[in-house]
């Protein structure tokens, strides 16, 4: 069967190049562009660790609508979109607690919380431009 | 170039950052045309085995670690904690077994809070091969996984790319082929645990002795239900030597011809007095 018409594929978000306003490189916010950074990824893991959320709940839920049905899936995504708005403007530390505890993610220990904790980066977002971004001024 | 674009737009992720993977090609292919090496990680190349005996498991592994031709440490513990009922050796690169097996344990100790009942050895092998598999063996962990649950005892052996074996005896590592040789003459169904005891420390000595990857003492753990026995170390296979002779002179052995005292004045010229913060 070829992968195309498979029910449920994740289409892989790539590392296409960063486009601003008026489809152009944006060079003010993301610096020069070279195709080798941009098409090419740095490590064989880099697009799987990207997708592999996405790529798991995909799978998750697909299971779920095959074994009870439509609505299940259905709710469960509502629930997520309920929980998801529970939080505080994106440059500040919200705890995601509701979320977590409806994936299930606070049973469990993984890599995300120990590599990289974002409530302890040396940088911190810009506040004006992720708050223009999440409200999709930018 | 993606340091700047994550902190400006979308809030940080946490988990595995592949911002200085090119940077650190670029600096390998370098340090390759100078003649140099970049510094290896510390691996645990070795022999660990395990054996099902007839009321429960024993693990055993050497306690040499290597980083390229040095030993790196001479007494590093390889039997790692999963359980009170699970234990786990682990060989490969060291910090991988040792991140691996404290994740693991840590989700089984969530899970059992949860079920309130005592893991399982299934459980713990299918935590531990997804998550092998997800990272396709960049994890260098290669694992020999025992223990005893309520289905009775179990023992998995779990490659670095996620494949797992579940069988009566297991051997891993460097040395895994010498210890495999002394199990496969050796190896009977329902020994006791003297017996099991014996066969994993010949297995353990005869990786040690033909393999430079492993080396210095054996230790065993054996799990039965109820009871884990932890044996470190169980035999201490590579003593360092004690010198035999004495090359120090008895005091007198020199003849002395004159001795002559000077005593010198020595005067306080400044005296300062120095508090120190120790709140």
């Amino acid at each position: 069967m070829p992968l195309s018409q498979l029910k449920d594929s994740v289409p892989v978000t790539g590392m296409g190049p960063q486009v601003g306003a008026y489809g152009v490189q944006d060079t003010l916010r993301s610096g020069f562009s070279s195709v080798k950074n941009e098409l090419l990824p740095s490590h064989a893991l880099e697009l799987s660790e990207k997708n592999f959320q996405l790529n798991q709940d995909k799978i998750n839920f697909s299971n779920l609508r095959n074994i009870q049905g439509l609505h299940a899936p259905l709710k469960l995504q509502m629930e997520y979109r309920a929980a998801r708005q529970i939080q505080r403007l994106p440059f500040l530390q919200s705890s995601h607690l509701a979320l977590d505890t409806l994936k299930g993610n606070d049973e469990s220990i993984s890599f995300e919380d120990i590599l990289n904790d974002p409530a302890q980066s040396e940088m911190m977002g810009e506040p004006h431009v992720m708050v223009e971004y999440k409200l999709g001024m930018m | 170039r993606k340091m700047a674009t994550l902190s400006v737009c979308q809030p940080q992720l946490g988990g595995f950052s592949f911002e200085n993977c090119k940077r650190n090609a670029v600096l390998e292919a370098e340090v390759t045309k100078l003649g140099c090496n970049i510094p290896s990680a510390r691996k645990t190349g070795t022999t660990i085995c395990g054996v099902v005996f007839k009321d429960g498991i024993v693990l055993g592994a050497d306690t040499r670690a290597t980083e390229g031709m040095i030993v790196a440490d001479k007494n590093c513990s390889k039997i790692h904690y999963i359980s009170p009922n699970i234990y786990c050796c682990g060989a490969g690169t060291a910090a991988d077994t040792e991140m691996t097996t404290q994740i693991i344990s840590s989700n089984l100790e969530l899970h059992s809070l949860s079920t309130s009942r005592l893991p399982r050895v299934a459980t713990a092998n299918r935590m531990l091969k997804q998550m092998l598999f997800r990272y396709q063996g960049h994890i260098g962990a290669a694992l020999v996984l025992g223990g005893v649950d309520c289905n009775g005892p179990h023992l998995y052996s779990i490659y670095p790319h996620g494949s797992t074996d579940k069988l009566p005896y297991v051997t891993m590592g460097s040395g895994s082929l010498a210890a495999m040789a002394v199990f496969e003459d050796r190896y009977k169904q329902d020994m006791e645990e003297e017996d099991a005891k014996r066969l994993v420390r010949d297995a353990i000595a005869a990786g040690i002795f033909n393999d430079l990857g492993s080396g210095s003492n054996i230790d065993l753990c054996v799990i039965t239900k109820g009871r884990v026995d932890y044996l470190r170390p169980h035999d201490m296979a590579n003593k360092k030597g004690v010198r035999t002779g004495n090359y120090k002179y008895k005091q007198g052995t020199t003849g002395v011809l004159t001795k002559s005292v000077i005593k010198l004045d020595l005067e306080v010229v400044e005296e300062t007095v120095q508090t120190m913060d120790t709140s």
